[in-house]
Order: C-alpha cells, then structure tokens, then sequence
C-alpha cells in the first residue's frame, strides 16, 4: 500500500515536470493579443513564409538522411550478423562515437576537409554543402537507426531467411530488398522517425555550413521575437508527437505481418 | 553415371575435419536419409550439396554438371530446414511464389503453379494466410511447396520434422515420401532418428563422426550391419560375449550353448550381437542355437511382448508377438532361449 503510493506521487512528480513548461508555452504562445487567448502567435507563423521555406527544406533534407541512412545501415547490420557476428561490438562502438563526439567537431572537420581549396570542394556549391550536410545529419542519426535495425534483425531468423532465399534463386540485392528489409520495416520506420525529429531540430551544423534549415530559423525568432517562439516550441512538439505516434501506429499495424519467433 | 554424384568431399572448419572422405551416388528419383547422432556431419554434407558451405576438397556433380563452385542461387536446389524458415512478411501463396517471382515467371503461369503446389500439401484456401498463422506441421508443408515449386532438381531436406509433435512427425513424413514418389525427385533426407530414416528410404547413409559407414536398403542396414556403429546406432541391439573355442572354425561358446559359425574369428573373446526379434522364448524350428537365461522382467507392450533376460552375466532384450493362449513368463523364472545360427551379428 506503502509503495503504491510512493509511485503515485513520483508519478505525478514526473507529470509536473514535463507537462508544466508544455502547458506554460502553450498558454503563453496563445496571449499575442493583449487581454484574450488568440492564434495569433500561430497565424503570423504561418504567413511567414521563412518558416515555409526553412521548414521545407529540412522535411527534404530528413527524408534524403534517412533514404541514406537506411541505405548504409539496413545492409552494414544485415551483413555483420550474417557473416561478421564478432565485429558486432565493434560496429556497435563505431554507431555509439555520433552521442560522445560533439556535431561541433564534426561540422569543422568537415569544414576543414571539404573546403573550398580541397581536393573535393563540397562546401563550393549550395548542393555539395547539402550533401555535407544531409551526411552530418545520416551520423547524428547512425546510433538510433543502427539499434533500431539491429533490434529487428534480432527478430527473425537472418541467417535461415537468407539461405532459403537463395535456395530459391534469390542474388544479394533481392534478399535484402524482398527479404530483410520488409521484415525489418518497423524497425527502420522507427529508426526514421526520430532521425526525422532529429533532422528537424539541428541547429549546430546547419547553422555552421549556412544552410537555410528550420533549427537556425527557430534560433532566429526566438532571438527577435516574444510569442511566436513559443508557438514554434508547440508546433515542434506536435511534430515530434506526431512522429511518435506514427511509430506506434506503424508497428500495430504491421503486427498482422509478424511471426512468432520459432 | 548416377544423376548426383558426390566424390571425395572432405570439409575442414578450422582444424576441424568435419567430413572425411565421403562419397555418394544417387540415382534419378531416389529417396536417400542421411542418417547419424548429433555433429556428426549431416548437416554440413547437404550444405555442401545446396552450396551454403564449400567443399575443402572433391567435387559434387548433378545430371552431369559440375556445381562444386557454384553459388547457391545458380544450383536449383530446393531446400527445406528445421525452422521452416517461411517469410514471416509474406503471405502462404506468395512464399510459395517466391522462387518464381525471382526467376520471372509470368504472374497468371506463378498463380497456377502456386495452386497446384498448394493442392498438392493439401493447403488449398490457405494462400491468403500469414505463416504465423498456420500450425507447425502446416507452416512445413507450406516450406516443401515453395521448395518444389521452382522444380528443382534436387530437394534436401535438413531434420524436416524434428520441431514437430510426434504425431505430426510419422503422418508428415508418409506425406513427404509420397509427394517425392509422385513427382520423381531425386531427395536427401537429414535426421538423427533412425525409425524416420528406415521407414521412407530408398537407401540411408549412416554417418560417424564424418565418415559414410554404410550406404545401402533399410532392410541391409538393419540385419546386416556393417560396423558396431552401424548396428548399435540403427535398432536395439543384445550383446553378448562369447569365448572363442576353436577360431578356424569358428566355435564359440554362448552362455550354455556352443555354436559353430563356419568362418575364423580371432582367439579369446568377441562380441556377439543379435536383435531383440531374433530370439525367441523357448525352442522353435530352425533354431540351431539354444541357451539358458533368466527372466528379469516382463514388459506387455500389447501386441508384442518385451523380455528382459540375463545370460551368462549379460542382459539382453528379447521381443515375441503376444499369442492369447501364452501368457507371459514370470520374472525371476528360469527359460530356454533360441534363435538362428545365421542372425549372430559377431562385430
Ligand atoms: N560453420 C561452422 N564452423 C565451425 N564448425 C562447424 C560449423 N558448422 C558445423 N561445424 C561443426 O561440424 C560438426 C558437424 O556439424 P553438422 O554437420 O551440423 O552435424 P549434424 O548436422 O550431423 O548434427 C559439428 O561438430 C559442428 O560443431
Ligand atoms: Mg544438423
């Protein structure tokens, strides 16, 4: 009895923390008119149309990172349980480096590598400092989607799988493509939905190699502006729940399609 | 030249020889067990056939093709495993479509085949299902048509039924010996259970510890073994030791009996082996060898009756079909024992 209401009260401890700044924000974002709750906050967002044009370029930038990332990760983790299982530890070091190597470093030492009097000038072009970029972003989002994949992979028989597929005729690419990558869908959409939530909020790189991404937009208007920050903060939060309900969406969904582990 | 010939593998992991030496011919349409205890190189043998595990040395051929070195995907070989290893993404009809879809069959040749296929295990109006949905025996069933859809020439089969209940496992694979009779298909079969491999053969390897012991019938396997491997492996087996009397002609002594074989055998003592049905409780027709045992205890399995019996120091099984009008002996009876001169095993 005792304990149970300890976890109620930690519980509501945990509820406090992260619902008051929320509700803070959203109540603060609604009061641009004096003395009523309006959207005005909201509206004059909206009609920004640096706000359109930051916010789409990083929605692109995410779906490119995560075509990329699901393209580096989905045959590099596939082929280290197949054929390399004792370089997992390894492999799993070299995804965790992104979490303890700050993207600050990264930025400049892509900066110094790719400059303009290097052998290969990305940052010469608008799209060779995209491509930078979108590569900075696949790193920041290696250590989430190479767990999440490695998790699916867990799931379901890979060597097994494989071996029957090419039994049945199947080369390299087919057997990733109809075999693994379908069985391992969930697990990659949730890989991609947080590199998505990740992509979208970065600040430090695109800033850095002065690309036109949501994250220095957010900076900008929260430096110059009073409310419509706050109604940034809740539309960001709202994309990032969304995401997540997305994930769970996707995984009941799916669930039809799942074996039992035999 | 027979249609899959195995010359000569040998198979090293390491240090390790895994399979020493092994040969094998298989003819059109026959039906081979791979037959030994756990780790003895069953597995790896069939690998080597399907082409998951190179060979260290010798080769395989197949209708006169050399596929030693060929991919696994280049051998048209169907495969069916333990596990089932069914697409768990994929519907029944379209695992079964598997290995058409990847050859490139036209979608309305693909939908027939898969009909037919699925008529033929017996699955028909299972299509739309997912694996997980089906029982184990199914889902197997399910991994044997996708296997035979893409006509293979060879199917290997690697403990197809040993996942499954016991019931499922003798009705599935009567199933599995009849669908290979009717389309003909040259089959390697890998279990470790010696009832499954003597029941559904055309012929069964024996292996040890990576060696072919024996290759021949079911019937040779079981009343002619060639090593006391082989004959301790495949059925039960009674030994008794006998002292040699006379080694040129063969005369031993076997508890209170002597017997002469007629062939030399070595000085001092062998082992003389002999299956529990070739003896038989008290005297009988035919039966040149007579010796005194007694009766341990006495199994009534129903139609037949097991005896256990000790002679001379040594226990040995004997089976006898239950007759009405014969009860049973009663433990702790003394009883005269019999069998033919010829179903001596000396190993
Ligand atoms: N990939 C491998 N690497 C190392 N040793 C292996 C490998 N595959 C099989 N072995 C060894 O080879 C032996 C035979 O294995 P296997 O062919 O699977 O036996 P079986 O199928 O008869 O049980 C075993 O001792 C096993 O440990
Ligand atoms: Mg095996």
């Amino acid at each position: 009895m005792r304990a149970k209401i300890w976890s109620w009260v930690a519980l509501a401890i945990g509820f406090i923390y992260f619902l008051l700044p929320l509700i803070g924000t959203i109540e603060f974002s609604l009061r641009k008119r004096r003395g009523e709750y309006s959207l005005d906050a909201y509206r004059s967002v909206f009609e920004d149309p640096r706000f359109r044009e930051t916010f789409s370029y990083s929605v692109a930038m995410a779906l490119f990172t995560i075509l990329v990332g699901v393209l580096i990760v989905v045959p590099t983790a596939y082929w280290v349980r197949l054929r390399f299982p004792r370089l997992r530890p390894v492999v799993e070091f070299v995804t965790l480096l992104p979490l303890v190597i700050p993207p600050i470093v990264i930025v400049f030492g892509y900066i110094r590598l790719y400059n303009t009097g290097s052998i290969l000038p990305l940052t010469g072009t608008a799209m060779g400092t995209n491509f930078l970029l979108m590569m900075g972003y696949a790193t920041l989002s290696l250590p989430y989607m190479y767990r999440a994949v490695d998790t699916g992979l867990r799931a379901i028989d890979v060597r097994t799988l494989s071996e029957a597929a090419q039994s049945l005729g199947a080369g390299w690419p087919v057997i990733i493509a109809r075999v693994i990558l379908p069985n391992v869908l969930v697990a990659v959409l949730s890989g991609a939905f947080l590199t998505f939530a990740i992509v979208i909020g970065e600040f430090v790189m695109a800033a850095l190699l002065n690309r036109p991404a949501f994250g220095p937009y957010l900076q900008l208007i929260g430096a110059n502006q009073a409310y419509e920050p706050a109604a940034l903060a809740v539309i960001a939060f709202a994309i990032t729940w969304f995401c997540m309900g997305l994930i769970q969406l996707v995984s009941r969904f799916s669930a039809h399609g799942r074996a039992k582990r035999s | 030249m027979s249609f899959l010939e195995i010359e000569h593998i040998d198979k090293s992991f390491g240090a390790t020889r895994v399979v020493k030496d092994f040969n094998l011919s298989i003819e059109r349409g026959e039906f081979i067990s791979l037959l030994g205890p756990s780790g003895c190189g069953k597995t790896t043998v069939l690998r080597m056939v399907a082409g998951f595990e190179t060979p260290s040395s010798g080769s395989i051929r197949i209708d006169g093709r050399e596929v030693t070195n060929l991919r696994p995907n280049q051998r048209n070989i169907g495969m069916v495993f333990q596990a089932y290893a069914l697409f768990p993404n994929l519907t029944v009809a379209d695992n079964v479509a598997f290995g058409l879809r990847v050859k490139g069959m036209a979608r309305s040749a693909r939908e027939a085949r898969v009909a037919e296929m699925l008529r033929l295990i017996g699955l028909e109006g299972f299509g739309e299902r997912f694996p997980f949905q089906l029982s184990g025996g199914q889902q197997q069933r399910v991994a044997l048509a996708r296997a035979l859809a893409i006509e293979p020439a060879v199917l290997l089969l690697d403990e197809p039924l040993s996942a499954l209940d016991a019931k499922i496992r003798v009705s599935l694979r009567e199933e599995i010996r009849s669908i290979q009779r009717r389309l003909g298909i040259t089959t390697i079969f890998v279990t470790h259970d010696q009832e499954e491999a003597l029941s559904i053969s055309d012929r069964v390897v024996v292996m040890n510890a990576g060696v072919a012991d024996q290759i021949g019938p079911p019937f040779e396997i079981y009343n002619r073994p060639a090593t006391r491997f082989v004959a301790e492996f495949v059925g039960t087996l009674n030994l008794l030791q006998a002292d040699v009397l006379e080694p040129t002609s063969g005369r031993l002594r076997l508890g209170s009996a002597e017997v002469t074989l007629g062939r030399p055998l070595p000085e001092g003592r062998v082992t003389v082996a002999m299956r529990p049905e070739v003896v038989t409780l008290g005297r009988a027709e035919g039966n040149e060898v007579v010796f005194e045992g007694m009766i341990d205890d006495v199994h009534f399995l129903g139609s037949v009756i097991r005896v256990e019996a000790s002679v001379a120091g040594d226990r040995i099984l004997l089976d006898t079909f239950n007759r009405p009008n014969l009860p049973p002996p009663a433990p702790g009876s003394r009883a005269e024992f019999s069998m033919r001169k010829d179903d001596l095993l000396i190993l």
